[in-house]
């Protein structure tokens, strides 16, 4: 770790002696997906794919409709674990595409605490992410790891 | 099925500077509300010396290479049979605005499964600071659907 990251000694992590396996993060929970949404996503994220924007070439492809963006459920993901850690603390964030996320649907992120341990005087905790839409199937899932300074 | 000679390849290193503008018309299309990733003096008082980069933003930039289609190309992969399967990063220390980032890409493995239907190529590519440090590890599975 360099000087940057020492001088954000004012980081505020939850109490780490309080959590326990199954713990739940505070929820984060999205608005139904818009087109508009996408066409965002494409510019900001430089992902011009035109089948998540384009509903003639989403069509041309064998698609009913355009999709969402697996990277901007990622990106929800990462904001469910920053909301809950500065971002500092974030070693490492891992998901797996499950199914397509829809125009329409509304995604609720969600994280547990899976493990909790000790490592080399470094304490973690290993958490369960996942996305999903009302129905509750499963979009994304992955873990992140979270390691207190 | 794609050549397996191809594993251990590495492309050619490309930089990529980070942005201000991106990291905050990012922050609007993902809906992120935290100021520390759109004013400036919300992130100085936070204690960064300028915008961070998010987690999930490292994928983006990487896709400011030369050519984004480097390895599809090089493995002769149609991108209509292409799905993302996963993708992974491990952070070492944080990324700001006006950084200028090195990406260095490995293709790490290819394999199949159910007897080729599926083949799978993992790329890895290593982010480093313009002062040489490592920033971030990334892992990207990408799912070839064979017919």
């Amino acid at each position: 770790m360099n000087d940057r990251n020492l001088a954000m000694t004012h980081a505020t992590l939850p109490d780490w002696n309080a959590l326990q396996p199954g713990d739940a993060l505070p929820p984060l929970e999205l608005p139904p997906i818009s087109r508009f949404d996408l066409a965002l996503y494409c510019g900001a994220s430089g992902d011009h794919n035109p089948i998540h924007v384009d509903i003639d070439f989403a069509k041309s492809a064998g698609m009913p409709d355009v999709f969402a963006h697996g990277m901007l459920s990622a990106a929800w993901l990462a904001r469910l674990v920053t909301n809950w850690v500065p971002q500092l603390a974030i070693r490492s964030l891992d998901v797996r595409f499950a199914a397509l996320t829809h125009v329409g649907e509304r995604i609720s992120c969600t994280g547990t605490v899976a493990e909790k341990f000790d490592r080399e005087g470094r304490r973690s905790v290993l958490l369960k992410v996942a996305s999903a839409n009302a129905n509750g199937v499963i979009k994304l899932s992955g873990e992140a790891l979270v390691a207190w300074l | 099925m794609i050549d397996r000679r191809h594993i251990g390849h590495t492309l050619p290193p490309f930089q990529v500077e980070v942005e201000k503008g991106r990291l905050r018309f990012f922050a609007k299309a993902t809906g992120q509300t935290d100021p520390i990733y759109t004013d400036e003096a919300a992130a100085r008082d936070a204690g960064h010396p300028g915008l961070p980069v998010p987690p999930t933003f490292f994928f983006c930039l990487e896709m400011e290479a030369p050519n984004p289609a480097a390895i599809r190309e090089l493995l002769g992969m149609d991108y209509r049979s292409l799905l993302h399967g996963e993708q992974g990063f491990s952070y070492y220390t944080m990324a700001y605005a006006g950084d200028t980032l090195t990406f260095r890409q490995r293709i790490e493995d290819i394999y199949d499964k159910k007897n080729g239907a599926l083949e799978f190529v993992v790329r890895k590519t290593r982010v480093s600071n313009q002062q040489g440090e490592l920033v971030a590890e990334l892992r990207c599975v990408t799912v070839v659907r064979n017919q």
